[in-house]
C-alpha cells in the first residue's frame, strides 16, 4: 500500500504554550512526560483536529521526551487523528445500546445525505462520518460526538438541522477553558 | 424505597456551582473530617459502612483503603477513575456534569484518608466539556481554601488535578489508567505488585471509581453504621444504575440496593415499562461485560425467589442462571432485538479495544468478533457455535488483565442462554439478510422452524 505523508502549518502560539504549560505544571517536576495525554489534546485542538509526525516531534521536544514515545501514545488512542479529518467529523456511537433505538439507520441515512461512506470525508472537506464505540450517552441515543459536545436524542430531522448549523457556522465545536 | 444519598440535592438549581452547593451541607464531610477525626478514623467509617467499589469489582472500598502502604514513606496518591466506558454505563458523567463538587468534596476527604498529598481525576477525553466543568470547579474549591497547602489550617496539604484520556477502553482497568496517566499507552500492568503498594510513578496508589468516591462525604457526614443500615445485607448503600434499550424512561437512577428488579422495570418512578409494549426478551444488568440472562431469569432467580438489585441476587445462580451487578449499566432489549447481533456488536467492541498485549485476549476477541459477524450475516456453519463455546472458554482466566473475561463473558452467556437463536442464523440464511430481521420477524414467531429444520 502507498503511504501517504501528510503535511501541516505547525504554529505553537503563545497562548497554546502557556496553556501547556498549565498542563505541564500539574504534575511533579520530573514527570512532565505525564502532561503528555492532555496536552496532546491541546494541541490537535489548535491543529485542525490532526497531529502530523512533525507536529508531533514538536510535542516532543516541547515535554522533554524522545520522539517515539510520542508516536507509541498517539497511535494507541482512537482521539488522536494521524491524517486531516472532516472539519465537522460526525462520530456516531454505534455500540449496541445505541444499535437497539437505531442509530445504524440514523448513520446511512446521514453518509446517504453527505454522499459519503462510514470513514470517508466529503470533497470539500466538510464533513466526515465515522462510528466509535461507547461514548457514555447510551440512554441518549441515538447520538454522536461533534468535536467536544455530544448531540442527544438525535433524528433524521435533527440531523438535517445539525448539518445546516454546521455549513452556517453555528456550532461550537470547542468547550471553552 | 426511594432513598437519595448521592443526589438528595440534584434538583435543586444552581446545585453545580460552589456557593449552591456549600449552602446546602457542601464540604461538611472535609471539615468534619480534617477537624474532628483522624485519617485512621476515616478509614474506619468507610470500613463500617460496608461502601463496595462502584466501578464494576465492587470490592469493598474501606478494606482497599487499609491496604494502602503508608509504612515506606513514599508519597501516595488517590486517583478517581471517570474513564467510564463499559457499554451501557453512563451514571459517572451524570454525577460529575450535575455535582462536579460532590466528587471533588469526596476526593478532598479520601485523600485525607490515605495522607495523599496529590490526587487525580482521570477522565475519558470525550468527556471534555467535563473535564473543563471539573477544572473550574477545582479551582473555585481552591479559591474557597477547601485545596492547597494547609487546609483549614489542619497542616494537611492536597492538590487535586483532573487528567484526560484519549480514546480507549482498556484506560478504565486500574493498571492501564495508572499508566495512561504516566505518559503512556494503556497497556496493564501485571499484579502483584498492587498499586496499594506499587501505583502511580511507583507510588502507593488507590483507584476508586467516580461512585465510590461521591459516597464518602455521606458516610462521613452521617457515620459508617447509619450507611450500612440502607440497603440489604452486603449490598450496602445506594447504587446509581444507568438504564438503556427498549425502555420508557432511559436514564440514570438512585436506587437503594434490594430494590426488585420487577419494580424497577416497571414502575412508573423508575424505567415505566417497555418503550414499545413489547415483549421482554433479555436484559444485561451491569455493563456489557456481565452475562445477559433470558426473560424467565430476570425477575426470579432459578429458585423461583425475587430477584433483587443487589450484588448477591443478580449473581444468585453463578453464570448458569445468574449474572453481575457490575457498573450498574442495565440495558433491555426486546423481542425486535437479536441476540447474535448484539454479542457480534460486543465482541467487535472488545476486539477493537484489546490492547493487544496478551495473545489469548488480542487473537480471540478478533476470532470470536469474525465467526460472529459471519454468523449474524446468514454465513455461519453448524460448528461455528462449538468454535466460539472453545475460544472463549481460552480466552477465560488466561490474560493479563479482566479484558479477556470480559469479552468472553457475554458470548458464552449468549451461547448458553439462546443457542436456538444461533442455529436459526445458520440454518435459515435467508431470513437473516435484512440487519433488523426480527424487527418484522420476532424470533418466537419463527423459532417452530427449527423443530422441523434437520442439520
Ligand atoms: C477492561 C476494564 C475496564 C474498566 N473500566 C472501568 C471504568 O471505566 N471505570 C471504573 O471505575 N472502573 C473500571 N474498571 C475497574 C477498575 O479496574 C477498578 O477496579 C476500579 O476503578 C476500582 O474502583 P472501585 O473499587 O471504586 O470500583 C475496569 C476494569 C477493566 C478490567
Ligand atoms: S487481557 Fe486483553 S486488554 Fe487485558 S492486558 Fe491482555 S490483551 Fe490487554
Ligand atoms: S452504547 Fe452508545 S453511548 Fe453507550
Amino acid at each position: 500500500m502507498e503511504k501517504v505523508h501528510y503535511t501541516q502549518e505547525i504554529n505553537i502560539t503563545p497562548q497554546l504554550m502557556e496553556r501547556i504549560n498549565v498542563l505541564i505544571s500539574h504534575y511533579p517536576e520530573d514527570k512532565r512526560k505525564s502532561a503528555l495525554l492532555p496536552v496532546l489534546h491541546e494541541v490537535q485542538d489548535a491543529h485542525e483536529n490532526w497531529l502530523s509526525i512533525e507536529l508531533q516531534n514538536k510535542v516532543a521536544e516541547i515535554i522533554g521526551i524522545q520522539p517515539i514515545e510520542v508516536y507509541e501514545v498517539v497511535s494507541f488512542y482512537s482521539m488522536y487523528n494521524q491524517k486531516p479529518v472532516g472539519k465537522y467529523m460526525f462520530e456516531f456511537c454505534h455500540t449496541s445500546p445505541c444499535c437497539l433505538n437505531g442509530v445504524e439507520n440514523l448513520m446511512d441515512y446521514t453518509c446517504d445525505k453527505l454522499g459519503v461512506k462510514v470513514g470517508e470525508i466529503t470533497k470539500d472537506g466538510m464533513f466526515s462520518v465515522k462510528g466509535v464505540e461507547c461514548l457514555g450517552a447510551c440512554g441518549y441515543a441515538p447520538m454522536l460526538q461533534l468535536g467536544d459536545f455530544y448531540h442527544e436524542h438525535l433524528t433524521p430531522s435533527k440531523m438535517d438541522q445539525l448539518i445546516e448549523d454546521c455549513k452556517a457556522g453555528k456550532i461550537t465545536l470547542l468547550a471553552e477553558i | 424505597m426511594s432513598r437519595k444519598l448521592l443526589l438528595e440535592h440534584i434538583n435543586v438549581p444552581g446545585i453545580e456551582t460552589y456557593e449552591v452547593y456549600r449552602k446546602h451541607g457542601g464540604y461538611a464531610s472535609v471539615e468534619k473530617a480534617i477537624k474532628k477525626l483522624t485519617p485512621d478514623e476515616v478509614v474506619e467509617e468507610v470500613k463500617t459502612s460496608g461502601l463496595r467499589g462502584r466501578g464494576g469489582a465492587g470490592f469493598p472500598a474501606g478494606m482497599k483503603w487499609s491496604f494502602i502502604d503508608k509504612k515506606s514513606g513514599k508519597p501516595r496518591h488517590l486517583v478517581c477513575n471517570a474513564d467510564e466506558s463499559e457499554p451501557g454505563t453512563f451514571k459517572d458523567r451524570f454525577l460529575m456534569e450535575k455535582l462536579p463538587h460532590l466528587l471533588i468534596e469526596g476526593m478532598i476527604t479520601s485523600s485525607y484518608a490515605l495522607g495523599a498529598n496529590l490526587s487525580y481525576i482521570y477522565i475519558r477525553g470525550e468527556y471534555m466539556w467535563i473535564f473543563r466543568i471539573l477544572e473550574r470547579a477545582i479551582n473555585e474549591a481552591k479559591a474557597a481554601g477547601w485545596l492547597g497547602k494547609n487546609i483549614l489550617g489542619s497542616g494537611y496539604d492536597l492538590e487535586l488535578y483532573v487528567h484526560c484520556g484519549a480514546g480507549a477502553y482498556i484506560c478504565g482497568e486500574e493498571t492501564a489508567l495508572i499508566e495512561s496517566l504516566e505518559g503512556k499507552r494503556g497497556n496493564p500492568r501485571i499484579k502483584p505488585p498492587f498499586p496499594a503498594i506499587s501505583g502511580l510513578w511507583a507510588n502507593p496508589t488507590v483507584v476508586n471509581n467516580v461512585e465510590t468516591i461521591a459516597a464518602v462525604p455521606w458516610i462521613i457526614n452521617n457515620s459508617g453504621a447509619e450507611y450500612a443500615t440502607i440497603g440489604l445485607g452486603r449490598s450496602t448503600g445506594t447504587k446509581l444504575i444507568s438504564a438503556s434499550g427498549n425502555i420508557k424512561n432511559p436514564g440514570v437512577y438512585e436506587i437503594e440496593l434490594g430494590l426488585s428488579v420487577d419494580e424497577f422495570m416497571n414502575s412508573d418512578e423508575y424505567l415505566g415499562g417497555m418503550s414499545s409494549n413489547r415483549p421482554l426478551k433479555a436484559f444485561v444488568p451491569g455493563g456489557s461485560s456481565v452475562p445477559v440472562l433470558p426473560a424467565n431469569l430476570i425477575f426470579k432467580t432459578a429458585n423461583g425467589e425475587d430477584r433483587l438489585m443487589t450484588y448477591e441476587s443478580l449473581s444468585d445462580g453463578g453464570f448458569a442462571t445468574g449474572s453481575m451487578l457490575g457498573s450498574g449499566g442495565f440495558i433491555v432489549y426486546d423481542d425486535t432485538a437479536c441476540i447474535v447481533r448484539n454479542t457480534w456488536n460486543f465482541s467487535r467492541f472488545y476486539h477493537h479495544e484489546s490492547c493487544g498485549q496478551c495473545s489469548p485476549c488480542r487473537e480471540g476477541t478478533g476470532w470470536m468478533e469474525k465467526v460472529l459477524n459471519r454468523i449474524e450475516n446468514g454465513l455461519g456453519r453448524e460448528e461455528d457455535i462449538d468454535l466460539l463455546w472453545s475460544v472463549q472458554a481460552k480466552i477465560e482466566g488466561n490474560t493479563i488483565c479482566p479484558l479477556g473475561d470480559a469479552a468472553a463473558w457475554p458470548v458464552a452467556a449468549a451461547i448458553r442462554h439462546f443457542r436456538e437463536e444461533f442455529e436459526f442464523h445458520i440454518r435459515f440464511p435467508e431470513k437473516v439478510k435484512s440487519r433488523d430481521h426480527f424487527v418484522s420477524e420476532p424470533f418466537d414467531q419463527v423459532k417452530h422452524l427449527l423443530a422441523k429444520a434437520t442439520v
